[in-house]
């Protein structure tokens, strides 16, 4: 299989947050700022990436009676590792992400990609399969973090981006923006921009 | 007048400017009544149309309108009348311009787009907007108040008649949450910018409340609306005068305006029961249950907004439940909650969620009663 095919597919046509719907609870609880956004992005690309290579060198080993706990098993140990990590190099970052970094375990898309791709595939697409997917999951989190920590902190990254002369004029930094119905409703209009240009998804009335 | 009919008629738009047909077919309907008819099947049309059912609401809104526009200008200048209404005219008139701007070129767009007709609900949804926010909202807020509302919560959705909440409400909701400092607060009440007298800050009677002290203006004045306030909500004369032309003309539902009312006064009675000895909150509990019908949005909220066709209960026992159950939510997020002074909104928003749900049951008990006689 085409590997290229495999990292650039997830990120617009199987996208696993716009097309698929998964890893929505993440999306709401870590967009308020771009920094956490990132880092939480980066973690779920390495855990898919390394979960998905080692279930697919163990496949043929695993009964399938009990795949769902040895996948688990795998997980687990890499978030932990993360989060482990994260703790002693980015203590600050990881505080932000609090329980959300724990929380990676239950990602849909992590468990969604290992029984649908890993289980049936070699060590090297796997590989590629989960980075795809990962990226693709960023992705969203990076877009719709964009313009929450933009339209409500005015900053990027921490840094102020909307001039004090925009503040002295009489402009508010929208509140609504820090709250997560606010994540749900920029990913349905990203959802809806995708949409909106694609023949296949579309009903003429 | 009859040459600006002809020059509809003769100028349907087709060949490359057909695109542009929904814009006319709203500009003709809106001035005229074309005479193309139905050919085929037979028809029953009702006198009063979609068009005619909105004007009747924008002038049952007029009397509060009116209110409101006075009511600006004596809670600033203390004036003369005509200079109280002349003040209050020039704040109101661009928050109504922006609303109804914004608010139709986004219809207008959405309606060229999907090769709709242009509907009418936005005549009062944009009439509504301006008359339920705080006299010093900046326009440039409104304006994305208004898209919000227009696109989130009703273009989304299908547009006018799919919408499951109160359009007007949404775009009072994202005001709340997005700019809190604009929307509450004892300095956003009273004009004082713009040539209005300078530094006059005044509390309204819920803000008083949420904060332990009585209310300093009397039932009396509260009743006739010369409060702080929301820009046209604050007079309960003016909002029964609009009552009854909604009520006769049968536009509005009585069944909820009279449940919402009944609903607001039980919670109020009971609290008033509740032991309250050492509870910060002691005067909210035991003002007069009549209190919450003129304070704030309730009877604005009762007559205009509970009672949206769209939004509310269809079937006439779920109609009842819905008003009951707004009026009760209204009074218990007032006096329990001091973060949420004005409850009205909340709940208004909350049972149009429920609307549909309510109507389900009230079917589903209703056909299983049938089925076991």
């Amino acid at each position: 299989m085409n590997l290229k095919k495999l990292v650039i597919e997830p990120l617009r046509k199987a996208n696993p947050v716009t097309v698929l719907v998964l890893g929505i609870c993440s999306c709401l609880a870590v967009t308020a700022k771009l920094k956490p956004a990132l880092v939480m992005g980066l973690s779920v690309t390495v855990v898919t990436a390394f979960s998905n290579l080692i279930i697919s060198l163990l496949r043929k080993g695993i009964p399938s009676r009990i795949r769902i706990i040895v996948q688990l098993v795998v997980v687990a140990t890499l978030v932990i590792l993360i989060d482990q990590f994260l703790k002693a190099f980015a203590y600050d970052v990881s505080k932000q992400l609090s329980v959300y970094v724990g929380l990676i375990i239950t990602n849909c898309i992590i468990m969604g990609r290992l029984e649908a791709f890993a289980l049936s595939h070699g060590p090297v697409e796997s590989f590629f399969d989960g980075l795809g997917n990962g990226f693709g999951y960023s992705l969203i989190l990076i877009i719709v973090a964009f313009f929450r920590e933009l339209f409500g902190s005015g900053t990027l990254l921490g840094y102020q981006v909307i001039p004090q002369s925009f503040y002295d004029a009489g402009y508010q930094n929208n509140g609504l923006m820090i709250l997560p119905p606010m994540a749900l409703i920029i990913v349905g209009i990203v959802i809806w921009i995708r949409d909106a240009g694609r023949r296949d998804v579309r009903h003429e009335t | 007048m009859k040459r600006l009919e002809n020059w509809f008629e003769n100028h349907e738009p087709k060949g490359r400017w057909s695109w542009l047909g929904s814009t006319y077919e709203a500009f003709h309907t809106f001035a005229f009544t074309p005479k193309t008819v139905t050919t085929s099947g037979c028809h029953v049309r009702d006198a009063v149309d979609l068009k005619r059912a909105m004007i009747t609401v924008v002038i049952a809104l007029i009397p509060a309108m009116l209110f409101g526009m006075w009511n600006i200008g004596y809670q600033s200048l203390h004036a003369g009348f005509w200079q109280n209404f002349w003040f209050g005219f020039i704040r109101m008139l661009p928050m109504i311009a922006v609303s109804y701007i914004v608010g139709l070129v986004i219809e207008f767009t959405f309606a060229q787009i999907r090769h709709h007709q242009v509907n009418e609900g936005y005549l009062v949804t944009g009439f509504l907007i301006p008359m339920i926010v705080p006299v010093t909202t900046p326009l440039w807020q409104l304006a994305i108040a208004v898209a919000f509302a227009v696109i989130i919560g009703k273009e989304v959705f299908g547009g006018t008649g799919m919408n499951f909440m109160n359009p007007a409400l949404v775009a009072r909701a994202f005001l709340f949450f997005a700019y809190p400092t604009r929307m509450s607060g004892d300095n956003v009440w009273i004009a004082n910018d713009l040539w209005g007298t300078d530094g006059v800050v005044g509390a309204t009677p819920l803000a008083e409340l949420a904060a332990g002290m009585k209310p300093s203006a009397s039932a009396l004045d509260m009743f006739i609306g010369t409060i702080p306030g929301s820009t046209c909500e604050t007079s309960v004369v003016a909002i029964l005068i609009g009552a009854a032309i909604l009520l006769v003309t049968g536009i509005a539902s009585w069944r909820i305006m009279l449940s919402v009312i009944i609903g607001g006064g039980l919670m109020g009675l009971v609290f008033n029961q509740l032991p309250t000895a050492n509870c910060q909150l002691s005067t909210y509990f035991e003002i007069p249950f009549y209190y919450h019908y003129l304070m704030g949005g309730f009877m604005f909220g009762a007559v205009f907004m509970a009672t949206d066709p769209v939004t509310a209960a269809q079937t006439n026992i779920g109609k009842w439940i819905y008003g009951l159950l707004i009026g009760i939510f209204a009074v218990m997020l007032r006096v329990i909650n001091p973060a949420y002074p004005e409850g009205m909104m909340l709940s208004i928003l909350l049972m149009n969620c429920f609307a549909p749900l309510i109507d389900h049951c009230v079917v589903a008990l209703n056909i299983r009663r049938r089925k076991r006689r």
